[in-house]
């Protein structure tokens, strides 16, 4: 019970610091794209912008607009920090750790339907904004409060469509059982290559991030659901989203890329912990590599019109991933895997 | 563990009561937000995990979010509150009270409501949800969907724009 | 044929709203090169940053920024408040108060009047070197120097501490950089003779 409880504090603190630290990454990234240096003069390399950033948040004056649900409006950032730091409760981080005979499993929670567990948590992700939005009651605000939900709804059923032809294939709903089917075999990418990609790009839509940033889309909502955000609650709508991006990557590096899984590693001999410490380090690596993908993209494609992007969550995403589950489910039964 | 039940059931007992209560419909659907979410605890105390989930991904996260959708842009307030006449209170009276006779008859002489049975841990996962469904209950089940696409065609329709006379 | 314009580069292309082959649909191609794009820009160790207040943008040779009211030889003051530059001025930043030597003061000023006020309202100014043109006696210039920024309006009408160049003959600001050969050969005509 202790255990856990560390654990857990340990992970939000991680969760915490990389968010943080993606907010550095972002503005090098962003930088280094356009052919600039980015932040480059608080501390060595501009290491401690991320701290500077948050004294300036916690100094800013802390704005209501008079006309605003006051109690709504204090909501809304709360549930959105809220949901994205109890997602990472899920996620396997590495496999067993083991102190003479006390083992020690570095998930915090492994329940039966770990992916549906992570599911309920974005859905319920998109009130915050939702609620901030209304609340502030401003033409803009509500305008990106309407595109957030409408694009969350829409793209969680893609979404959603894209992971049931890999559950099809890995017979488990835990997120546990999805990495240990991937420790021997092949990883779930050569399995289902359209459903990484189907699954990928929902991600991005989901954490409202470019190409699909339309709640906030600056050039036409002013700030969209946080304009009328202010200090610390601006920031907590800022960080919520680079959780949750953190979170959304390693979501799919556990799904589709093997998890803790090093691959081309002859593991026999080696020590146990070893192997778990390297496996964490392995994720990270992986969970990075989507982190920069997310910059990457980001720093890339222009924005999507709204039809545009409803277009192609409906009339292209979606379809796709009934195709997946067709093609998948057929494979399965012509193998028989499955008997019917 | 009975804690647990006794504090989800005054949740979702008052959260249930500030729905009818509440003055402001945004609100009103909050409290229902957190009176699903108060019963997907209980269905996880019932170990019924993936049924907890489905409520959570479904009702709160899909089903509420379309009804804040809808209220935000009414912008429902007092003054657009249609006046009650003494006609519609009388029949909704009426058609309150027939309900809630129904549900104490139903709970009268129905079948004695099974208590959880713990010993059975695995009643509530997802293959025993699917099983159930695609081999018991697979005539309701296919119906239900059929019902579905039907109101899909209807949405269809009526959201299809009309082509203009030429 | 004649009247299309040229194009700027090689890159350009022409506009057409034709059906997408399937390929072009998919998008995912274009991505891709979008990608690999950005990713040359990221990893190429070329950057166009000049970090400012360390490093400067080499200017030209001959930038105009903030002025300078010279000395002579004597390290008397060339101004004589005649108000030629405040009317050459455009964007009238240039006022001045005149003032009559007195006797003793011979070695301060150069000539008979001086100017006791003269000031440039820099936010005003748009440096465009129209008042060095009218100075009949070469006493303003624009020099290579930066106005520097401040947070409020006032620092920024510059007064004859900030105008007027140091006594000292170490200290005094070379504007020879401007004086081209193409300026000096101008300046030999007849009717700019009384500037020497």
């Amino acid at each position: 019970m202790l255990a856990t409880f560390i654990f857990l504090v340990i992970m939000l603190l991680v969760t915490l610091g990389v968010a943080a630290y993606e907010t550095y990454a972002e503005r090098k990234v962003a930088a280094f794209m356009q052919d600039r240096i980015g932040p480059d003069r608080a501390g060595p390399f501009g290491l401690l912008q991320p701290i500077a950033d948050g004294v300036k948040m916690f100094m800013k004056e802390d704005f209501i607009p008079s006309t605003a649900n006051r109690k709504l409006y204090f909501l809304g950032p709360a549930i959105a920090m809220t949901t994205a730091l109890l997602t990472g409760v899920v996620i396997p981080w590495g496999g067993t750790l083991t102190f003479g005979d006390a083992t020690f499993s570095l998930q915090a929670a492994d329940p039966g339907i770990g992916i549906l567990y992570v599911f309920a948590m974005v859905s319920i992700g998109v009130y915050g904004i939702m609620l901030g939005g209304w609340a502030s009651n401003n033409k803009y605000a509500l305008y990106g409060a309407i595109r957030a939900s409408s694009q969350m709804i829409s793209y969680e059923l893609a979404m959603g469509m894209s992971l049931v032809a890999l559950i099809m294939t890995t017979g488990t709903l835990s997120m546990s059982g999805i990495v240990d089917g991937q420790l021997d075999g092949l990883w779930n990418v050569a399995v289902q290559p359209l459903g990484v990609l189907l699954f990928i790009t929902c991600a991005f839509a989901e954490c409202n991030r470019a190409p699909f940033d339309l709640p906030e889309c600056e050039t036409e909502l002013v700030g969209g659901y946080h304009t009328e955000f202010s200090s610390m609650k601006l920031g907590f709508y800022l960080f919520a989203e680079y959780v949750n991006m953190f979170i959304s990557s390693a979501v799919i590096s556990t799904l589709y890329f093997g998890g803790y899984d090093i691959p081309f590693l002859d593991q026999k001999g080696m020590d146990s912990n070893l192997i778990t410490i390297l496996g964490t380090a392995a994720l990270f690596v992986k969970i990075t590599f989507f982190i920069f993908l997310f910059m990457w993209i980001r720093w890339t494609l222009p924005r999507f019109r709204y039809d545009q992007l409803m277009n192609l969550g409906w009339k292209k995403l979606i379809p796709l991933a009934i195709l997946n589950i067709l093609i998948t489910g057929g494979y399965m039964v012509f193998n028989g895997n499955v008997k019917l | 563990m009975q804690y647990l039940f006794y504090l989800f059931a005054a949740i979702s007992v008052l959260s249930g009561l500030f729905v009818v209560t509440a003055r402001n419909p945004v609100n009103s659907v909050i409290a229902l937000i957190v009176c699903f979410l108060s019963i997907a605890g209980h269905y996880i105390l019932l170990n019924a995990q993936f049924l907890a989930m489905v409520q959570v991904i479904v009702y709160t996260g899909a089903i509420m979010v379309l009804f804040l959708f809808v209220i935000m842009l009414l912008n429902l307030n007092n003054s657009t509150e249609p006046q009650k006449t003494l006609l519609t209170r009388i029949a909704a009276v009426v058609a309150g009270g027939v309900f809630l006779l129904t549900l104490l008859a139903a709970t009268r002489q129905g079948v004695e409501i099974a208590a959880a049975n713990p010993a059975d841990a695995s009643v509530g996962l997802v293959s025993h949800v699917g099983m159930a469904l695609f081999k018991d209950f697979l005539l309701p089940f296919e119906v239900s969907s059929v019902l579905f696409l039907s109101a899909m065609v209807g949405a269809l329709m009526l959201g299809k724009k009309e082509k203009v006379a030429a | 044929m004649s009247t299309t314009f040229q194009p700027l580069t090689k890159r350009s292309q022409v506009v057409s709203d034709k059906k997408m082959t399937l390929l072009e649909r998919i998008y995912l191609p274009a991505i891709l090169k979008g990608m690999s794009i950005t990713l040359k820009h990221f990893l190429t160790p070329r950057k166009a940053t000049v970090k400012y207040p360390e490093q400067e943008r080499p200017r030209s040779a001959v930038y105009r920024g903030h002025h300078v009211l010279k000395r002579d030889e004597q390290g008397r003051e060339r101004c004589t408040a005649c108000g030629l530059c405040a009317v050459a001025c455009p964007a009238e930043a240039i006022t001045m108060v005149a003032a009559e030597r007195r006797k003793g003061e011979e070695n301060l000023y150069r000539e008979e009047k001086y100017a006791a006020v003269y000031e440039i309202n820099m936010l005003r100014c748009i440096y465009c070197g129209d008042c060095e043109d009218a100075c009949p006696k070469e006493a303003i210039f624009l020099t290579d120097r930066i106005v520097e920024a401040d947070y409020l309006r006032k620092p920024f009408v510059f007064g004859k501490n900030e105008l007027v160049e140091p006594m000292e003959k170490s200290k005094r600001i070379d504007v020879s950089k401007r004086q081209t050969p193409e300026v000096l050969k101008f300046k030999e005509q007849r009717q700019y003779s009384h500037n020497r």
